[in-house]
């Protein structure tokens, strides 16, 4: 879906820990998600904080801009992300 | 008439904006999808009476739900003469993506900057003159919520409205392909008129956040609110009941029997006994009804309905569900119907139906009622809001139960992907109108459904003339006894019996039901089931009143938003089997044990 080969080494979202912040890479989800996570501000080169995840493998909840979204580990690990 | 929309991304306080225009009371939340449906208002703007059209909040013109596409139909069958673009400032950089596409269709537009008293405490500076500018569309900040900014706006759309009318596009979705654009212009249209500090400032939502989403402590919060919630309306909404019913008891006595004394006795019996006493009982719950909605409105406004989201979605992926399906149970606890609509953001047909199977079990305020009025009957007064507190675990149980055992049948794997807003606080005016518009609502179903019902409560224990009336010769008394080698398992009784076929109807009405039934209203009502019954056919009555069968309000809504006949006769006929099981094994289980 999206239009950028990811540059290593890239990680999944999924894999970062909470205080970790990131560059968004790319998005490999379905075309409907990919456009609601597109408005809701997921755009490559943003960059992307982890501010916690939910017990018993709950959703991670992350930061991009000023928007706070709640997101399931199974849709983090279709976005990849450069860390610095 | 000329009409203008409001359109936005959700959770933008459209409907708090269509509320200031209209002076109506359209329902606001913190929650992105609480309005589901377009409202319309009218009001004179300028020397022309214009007709105000709030939609559903999209994300983008591609949305697939089906609020979504409420809205993009409506966009393609009706241009609006205006259309009112409501963003939220402190998102504006996302947001904007969402303007950029509607600019793409040519709409006659003005755009609404709402939120800026937010925005202005994110240190986020925007400067809607340059904006403007560089987007050839008039913009303006304001707060919906405060009315700061808002006769600018006002007067901007008085304006706006003289230019003529668009058409709309052909081909809507087309149009719409190339976002690689949207892209560079958004950059360009931000650079430079917005700036956004680097790093959020730490806030109220931050540090309220560490506590409430703690990894061990979230969850045992969550249900220390609810039952201290519950526990209020119980400790404050009882007393003010109980104080109701006498007023209605004692205006019985002073003005309304001496005014019908001159009336055939039987015709006194309907109206004093049937009429009267059913209506006053059910009218009594009024001030629980409005403490409960503004407990209500509270949890809602201020957005933690999104953390209960995000704690309780691990638990119902489990059940086949998401954390928007337990946001749909606890708006539930208000109202059914309303929660059976909010499932329309849901894209999966699967994971909607599976929601709208489970929603009817939450404990409705219609059913609080029922079960004040039983527990403070039954129940010491330490005991009673233990009971209450007690059903609604049981009304989570009854969903979980229901939602493990279908979850095959209902297979999906529909994304959760959900906003969490920042903690916002309700105004003093918008807990007013809330509390007003349930009381009206209430009073509308009781003018519909009550007196219908208690009136039909009141035929059927007093005919045949030749029986005693609430006697087993009355018809009531027969259908009882029909029905008797049902219930007698599970101990209720042939009276209790007529009141939950009526329950059926509305579950205001069992309560009222039960007043006529036994000729008494208030505590001496109170009185007569607490001799009657004992605790645990009590409180096995209240557990068959939580589960059994969704009200026929609610049925309708099942129907209309499944459109599909099976599965709503299938929802009722399986609320009825889990009803009796849970009653059955409670009751022979509490007496086996033997109480």
């Amino acid at each position: 879906m999206s239009a950028a080969e990811p540059l290593p080494p890239t990680v999944t979202l999924a894999s970062l820990h909470p205080g970790d912040a990131a560059t968004l890479a790319a998005i490999h989800t379905d075309d409907a998600l990919y456009q609601r996570l597109l408005a809701l501000g997921f755009r490559s080169g943003k960059l992307v904080q982890v501010i916690r995840r939910a017990s018993f493998g709950g959703p991670l909840q992350v930061r991009i801009g000023t928007t706070d979204i709640l997101l399931r580990r199974a849709e983090a690990e279709k976005i990849t992300v450069q860390q610095p | 008439m000329k009409r203008i929309a409001l359109l936005g991304m959700p959770n933008t306080g459209k409907s708090t904006l269509f509320n200031r225009m209209t002076g109506g009371a359209a329902r606001v939340g913190n929650w992105p999808g609480i309005t589901v449906e377009l409202l319309t208002g009218k009001i004179l703007l300028g020397a022309n009476m214009v007709e105000i059209i709030d939609l559903p909040g999209i994300y983008d013109l591609h949305g697939f739900s089906e609020d979504e596409q409420v809205v993009r139909h409506f966009l393609h069958d009706n241009v609006p003469d205006l259309a009112l673009i409501v963003l939220n400032a402190t998102q504006i950089e996302r947001q904007l993506s969402l303007l950029l596409q509607l600019k793409q269709l040519n709409l006659n537009m003005v755009v609404l900057l709402n939120m800026a008293d937010e925005a202005k405490k994110f240190g986020i500076t925007i400067d809607s003159a340059k904006m403007s500018e560089s987007l050839g569309i008039p913009i303006f900040q304001m707060s919906a919520k405060y009315g700061t900014g808002y006769p600018e706006a006002l007067h901007a759309a008085t304006r706006a409205l003289r230019y003529p009318t668009p058409r709309m596009a052909e081909q809507l979705r087309a149009q719409l392909e190339q976002d690689d654009h949207i892209e560079s212009e958004m950059a360009r249209v931000l650079q430079h008129s917005v700036q956004v500090p680097a790093r959020m400032p730490d806030n109220l939502t931050t540090r309220l956040d560490q506590l409430m989403l703690h990894p061990w402590l979230g969850l045992p919060i969550f249900f220390g609110i609810m039952y201290l919630l519950f526990q209020g309306i119980f400790l404050f909404g009882q007393p003010l009941q109980a104080g109701v019913n006498t007023a209605f008891g004692w205006l019985r006595e002073a003005a309304v029997a001496p005014l019908f004394s001159g009336l055939p006795p039987t015709l006194q019996g309907l109206l004093l006994d049937g009429v009267y006493n059913g209506v006053a009982t059910v009218a009594a719950f009024v001030p629980i009804i409005v403490l409960f909605f503004l407990f209500m409105a509270i949890v809602e406004d201020t957005g933690y309905l999104s953390r209960a989201a995000f704690l309780m979605d691990a638990l119902m992926a489990k059940m086949g569900l998401d954390g928007r399906s337990f946001v749909m149970l606890l708006m539930g606890f208000g109202c059914n119907v309303p929660a059976l609509m909010g499932t329309r953001v849901m894209r999966s047909r699967s994971l909607r139906m599976l929601s709208m199977l489970v929603i009817p079990f939450s404990l409705c305020s219609a059913r609080l009622q029922v079960f004040v009025f039983v527990s403070a009957a039954l129940f010491s007064p330490q005991a009673a809001p233990l009971a209450l507190f007690s059903l609604y675990l049981f009304s989570f149980a009854a969903a979980i139960v229901t939602a493990l055992l279908f979850k095959g049948q209902f297979p999906n794997n529909e994304p959760f992907v959900l906003e969490l807003p920042p903690y916002r606080f309700p105004t003093g005016r918008q807990m007013v109108m809330r509390g007003w518009h349930e009381v009206t609502h209430f009073l509308r179903r009781a003018t519909q459904f009550i007196v219908a019902g208690v009136v039909l409560v009141w035929l059927l224990t007093h005919l045949p003339a030749s029986a005693t009336p609430a006697g087993s010769d009355t018809f009531a008394g027969i259908i009882g006894g029909w029905l008797h080698p049902l219930f007698a398992p599970i101990g209720i009784t042939p009276e209790l019996t007529i009141a939950l076929i009526f329950g059926f109807v509305a579950k205001e009405i069992v309560i009222g039901s039960l007043a006529v039934i036994y000729g008494l209203s208030g505590e001496a009502l109170s009185g007569a089931l607490a001799q009657q019954l004992d605790w645990v056919q009590a409180y096995s009555f209240m557990l068959f009143t939580l589960i059994y069968t969704p009200c026929l309000s609610a049925i309708a809504t099942l129907r209309s938003e499944s459109r599909n006949m099976g599965f709503t006769l299938f929802a009722i006929g399986w609320s009825l089997v889990l009803a009796w099981a849970v009653s059955f094994t409670f009751y022979q289980g509490a007496r086996w044990l033997g109480y």
